[in-house]
């Protein structure tokens, strides 16, 4: 289980850290359609959590600062992968992509859910989620 | 009902003209389209125009005359020049008006565009952790479809190229030296698979179309050039968008599918009977999707015409003849009648060096953009 002690989410009900990392969805109390992120309103959604695994839909590397803002990541900049990953039955979700060679991203890799330090201020870090591939995917 | 006819045309020079403002470039595009009408401000009954950041359309009335007309703003990010176009069509078609003004204009600073969270309706944490960017969406949307479909990294390089090409025969092109594929492959990587080269950069400029009735346009004993269709729309449910932190896993067709669609069944002619065509071509990836997004050719088919030529000046449809915004870069309220312009060119048999060697006599353009709107427009002559 991650520690928690100096670190926080980097917004309030987008992923729970226990009792193991899940994204929260927000399911339309009426229609049943899944959003991610969750809107606020819980009177008409309902939080739930998504699959914490799937599969890379499609990807791509950062390889220049984005402006900012609105982008505000550890200084200096460093290339970044980010990517679609498909949660089986839920959603396809757009994510920072990390403990990969770039060259080793695939469309269809198995992938897992983690988070990584966005950036740290004077409380601590700010976790982001993130995902990485299955223990073996990548070889 | 009446056809709606286009007898004027007027640009500014896309790229960078420190010395005037977006506005200025806008009337300086109107006062061109005015004079290739051999027409005068005083006789428009209406304008419909705007930019996504250069300023209110509307003001233009104090430097082109207070004629009392009405002027009506539109801001629709990239389909801005679509909708203006749309609002022309709309009011010659209605019988209200027979002669107006449909333009756009823009003037962006330097660099990838940075759109605040908020703007949105998004979550400030999405572009603080570096995904709310646009060039990541072209980029991802066009990883998966090369994947799928087979489509190289050459051919990504040989859309470019081709711009290059196009662009260097254009007076109204930003970029205008040609360049050679490999040259485009190895430039610096931007948003992998996508280089420095194959995406355009926003820009400057200003396009303007004088539109008339059929009635109104034999009046002015002018050789018009036909709107067969104009079609605006948004995005149906489950298609991918740029800024979209989840997307659904039922898979909806494109906005530019549906958009073509209706463009083609308005103008009673299909992709086939189409002579040339300007895709909306933000990065080289773009218009290789766009070409079966539009209905031109199956998807993965691109990869022949490609090494074929099929869509250069002298192939069976060429495509993007003045460079496309890769060449002439974006300004995003004069992308799309850009395209327009260009294609009335090439209907006129005026396009000089660019000019499609065989009979023109229809054209198609298509521009797509955030969130999720395409518009398409048929001309015939």
């Amino acid at each position: 289980m991650l520690a928690f002690v100096d670190a926080r989410p980097i917004a309030a009900g987008l992923f729970k850290i226990t009792p193991e990392l899940r994204l929260i969805g927000g399911r339309d109390r009426k229609s049943g359609r899944l959003l991610f992120p969750p809107p606020g309103d819980a009177e008409s959604f309902e939080p739930v959590d998504l699959p914490n695994r799937g599969l890379l839909w499609s990807y791509t590397v950062q390889r220049f600062a984005p402006k900012s803002p609105p982008y505000r990541g550890e200084e200096p900049f460093a290339d970044y992968a980010v990517g679609y990953v498909e949660l089986p039955g839920a959603l396809i979700v757009e994510s920072r992509l990390v403990d990969v060679a770039f060259d080793r991203l695939r469309v269809g890799m198995p992938m897992e859910l983690t988070t990584f330090t966005l950036r740290s201020d004077e409380q601590g870090r700010i976790l982001m989620f993130a995902f990485r591939p299955q223990p073996g995917a990548a070889s | 009902m009446t056809d709606v006819c286009i007898v004027g045309i007027g640009i500014h020079p896309f790229g960078r003209t420190p010395q005037r403002t977006g506005l200025q470039q806008g009337e300086f595009a109107v006062r061109a389209a005015l004079a290739d009408a051999e027409l005068r401000w005083d006789q428009m009954q209406f304008a419909f125009g705007g930019s996504d950041a250069a300023g209110k359309a509307d003001t233009l009335v104090a430097q082109l005359g207070l004629t009392t007309l009405p002027f009506i703003n539109v801001l629709n990010g990239c389909a801005t020049g679509g909708a203006a176009l749309f609002g022309g069509y709309s009011a010659i078609k209605s019988g209200e008006f027979d002669l107006g003004v449909a333009m756009g204009f823009d003037k962006h600073p330097r660099g990838a565009f940075d759109p605040d969270p908020v703007d949105w309706g998004l979550p400030v944490w999405y572009g603080e952790a570096g995904m709310m960017i646009t060039t990541q969406f072209f980029a991802m949307k066009l990883r998966r479809y090369m994947d799928i479909h087979g489509i190289s990294p050459m051919s990504l390089a040989r859309v470019a190229e081709k711009a290059f090409r196009n662009g260097a025969l254009a007076a109204h092109a930003w970029r205008r030296s040609p360049m050679a594929a490999e040259a485009i492959l190895d430039s610096q990587m931007v948003n992998d698979p996508l280089t420095k080269y194959m995406f355009c950069s926003p820009a400057e400029g200003g396009v303007a179309l004088i539109l008339a009735s059929e009635r109104k346009a034999r009046e002015l004993g002018r050789t018009p050039v036909r709107v067969r269709a104009v079609v605006v729309r948004t995005r149906p449910p489950g298609s991918f968008e740029v800024f979209a932190p989840s997307i659904e896993i039922e898979r909806g067709p494109a906005p530019t599918v549906i958009a073509s669609r209706a463009a083609f069944e308005m103008a009673g002619i299909g992709p086939e009977d189409i002579d040339l065509a300007q895709l909306q071509d933000t990065d080289s990836g773009a218009e290789i999707m766009h070409m079966a997004e539009n209905g031109f050719c199956a998807d993965g088919a691109q990869e022949q015409w490609l090494a074929e030529g099929r869509t250069r000046l002298d192939g069976a449809l060429p495509i993007n003849t003045d460079g496309g915004c890769l060449a002439c870069g974006e300004p995003i309220g004069a992308s799309g009648l850009r395209q327009v312009y260009e294609n009335v060119v090439q209907l006129r048999g005026a396009g000089g060096a660019r000019q499609v060697p065989r009979p023109v006599r229809s054209a198609y353009s298509h521009v797509y953009g955030a969130p999720g709107v395409s518009a398409a427009v048929v001309l015939t002559c």
